[in-house]
């Protein structure tokens, strides 16, 4: 079980996605799988061997680690991406329920199970409205959780062991730092495009229902 | 995810690809890609920890690595690769896109596709011309923008290319000015050195891809150009395409017609 799970989970996603859905899958893989398996997540491998405090005191550094890193950027990243693509599911489960109901009746009671109208709409719309909510939930965490997306150099701790307030730094937090405003841009980016996939898909079905609506009342 | 699913997604496109962009690629992955995982990844693998500073004040080390190395070389390739990798995603959407549609005429039935199954649609390889021309220019235009701004960026953050032995820090909390030592120095210069040779390398095919496409277009233009001026007494340009098209749909409807029926 790997990332590449992930990955054919969303490739399985694209046939049932319209353009825009389709460029969000390749803004995930491109800019936010890949960058994070390639170069984040070695970047905050030694991140507590390298976290080091001006203190000879035995647990003053784990405690004062584990005090100011209480989820790590790197696992909060990665639940943001395992989160951000599980809604998609939701369209996948339901086309496999449209298949599953035709072969029961055997009969075609859709003219194609994978086009988005209908029911299928509905829970496409919906996936997207989760999609975004998850987005900004996570960005919201890291926000409040590290006070802002800056990493410090050095942060003072004076938390029992510590004897008393004590100078900690932390390793490539100018590194760290570039990686969570490349991570914060590309959530921006996904948000917008599925506020726009979501404006598209009302407004496209709207107009649909509006020349149904008129061509009956002409009729 | 790693990067032979980007092997996966790129090698798509090298259907479409000119003989340079082929060329391109093969580089890429064999010259960039390939010795960035088996061979530079291992050599700066322990550089925070091989990183030596002159000193016992704890912190010192750290803050002076930060210091000298605000993004690690080996993290600059890696965001290199995958941003000059990118824009041939767009020539791979607007290939599947174009497959897509042709899928959709033949299922509806339509007189006007050439194809006798679905198939010959997905193994077609399309030419660059039209909107595809478009494309593809524009990948190559924004591929040259990309290395072009990484190389500069990683020539204006490490004052050069060369990786010096010895670097001396008075950064806080180091008591006065320390020396720090950096791990495999030279090691690191030649991968350096080896890594913007290929980037320039990858420049020179880009920028020579760049020249074809043109010169094809511009021949392709006046050749037309001097077609329709040998028949001066025909209709406007359009009308003629119109009739090639017609012809091209009443032939290949007729071998559409016999496929069907046979």
């Amino acid at each position: 079980m790997s990332w590449a799970f992930l990955r054919d989970l969303l490739s399985g996603v694209n046939k049932y996605s319209t353009g825009i859905g389709r460029i969000w899958i390749a803004v995930v893989f491109m800019f936010r799988l890949l960058v994070y398996v390639a170069a984040a997540e070695n970047i905050w491998k030694h991140e507590h061997d390298e976290f080091e405090c001006n203190i000879k005191q035995p647990g003053c550094e784990n405690v004062c680690f584990d005090h100011f890193f209480p989820v790590s950027h790197i696992r909060l990243w990665a639940l943001q991406l395992i989160m951000v693509s599980t809604p998609s599911l939701l369209v996948v489960f339901h086309v496999a329920y449209r298949e599953n109901r035709e072969k029961h009746h055997n009969q075609k009671l859709y003219k194609n199970p994978g086009k988005i109208d209908g029911g299928l709409l509905c829970t496409y719309l919906i996936s997207l409205i989760l999609k975004t909510g998850l987005e900004i939930v996570f960005l919201v965490l890291f926000y409040k959780l590290y006070n802002g997306f800056k990493i410090p150099r050095l942060v003072k701790c004076d938390i029992k062991p510590c004897p008393n307030i004590v100078d900690c730094y932390i390793s490539k937090p100018t590194e760290k730092m570039i990686f969570l405003y490349f991570l914060v841009a590309t959530s921006c980016l996904c948000i917008i495009l599925n506020l726009s996939e979501l404006s598209y898909l009302i407004f496209k079905y709207s107009i649909k229902c509006y020349l149904k609506r008129h061509v009956k009342k002409q009729q | 995810m790693d990067w032979g699913a980007l092997h996966t997604i790129l090698g798509g496109v090298n259907k479409h690809s000119t003989s340079i962009g082929k060329i391109w690629l093969t580089v890429l992955f064999i010259f960039r890609i390939m010795i960035l995982v088996v061979a530079a990844e291992r050599v700066w693998g322990d550089e925070q920890h091989d990183f030596v500073c002159n000193t016992l004040q704890p912190g010192c080390r750290n803050v002076c690595y930060d210091h000298f190395f605000p993004i690690s070389h080996i993290r600059l390739w890696a965001l290199q690769l995958i941003f000059v990798s990118t824009p041939a995603l767009l020539v791979a959407m607007h290939v599947a896109y174009r497959r897509h549609e042709k899928k959709r005429q033949f299922r509806k039935g339509d007189q006007k596709c050439e194809f006798k199954d679905i198939e010959e649609i997905r193994k077609q390889r399309f030419r660059i011309e039209g909107s595809l021309w478009w494309t593809y220019t524009s990948s190559i235009f924004f591929r040259l923008i990309f290395e072009a701004v990484f190389m500069y960026a990683f020539y204006f953050m490490y004052d050069g290319f060369r990786m010096p032995r010895l670097m001396k820090c008075n950064a806080w909390p180091c008591p006065n000015t320390v020396d720090c030592f950096v791990s495999r120095p030279t090691e690191k210069t030649v991968f350096t050195i080896f890594m913007i040779a290929v980037s320039s390398i990858c420049i020179l095919l880009n920028v020579a891809e760049l020249c074809y496409l043109l010169t094809k277009f511009f021949l392709r233009r006046s050749k037309k150009a001097g077609n329709s001026k040998q028949q001066p007494n025909h209709e406007n340009k359009e009308e003629t395409k119109q009739n090639e098209m017609n012809e091209l749909i009443s032939d290949s409807c007729q071998n559409t017609v016999i496929g069907f029926s046979s």
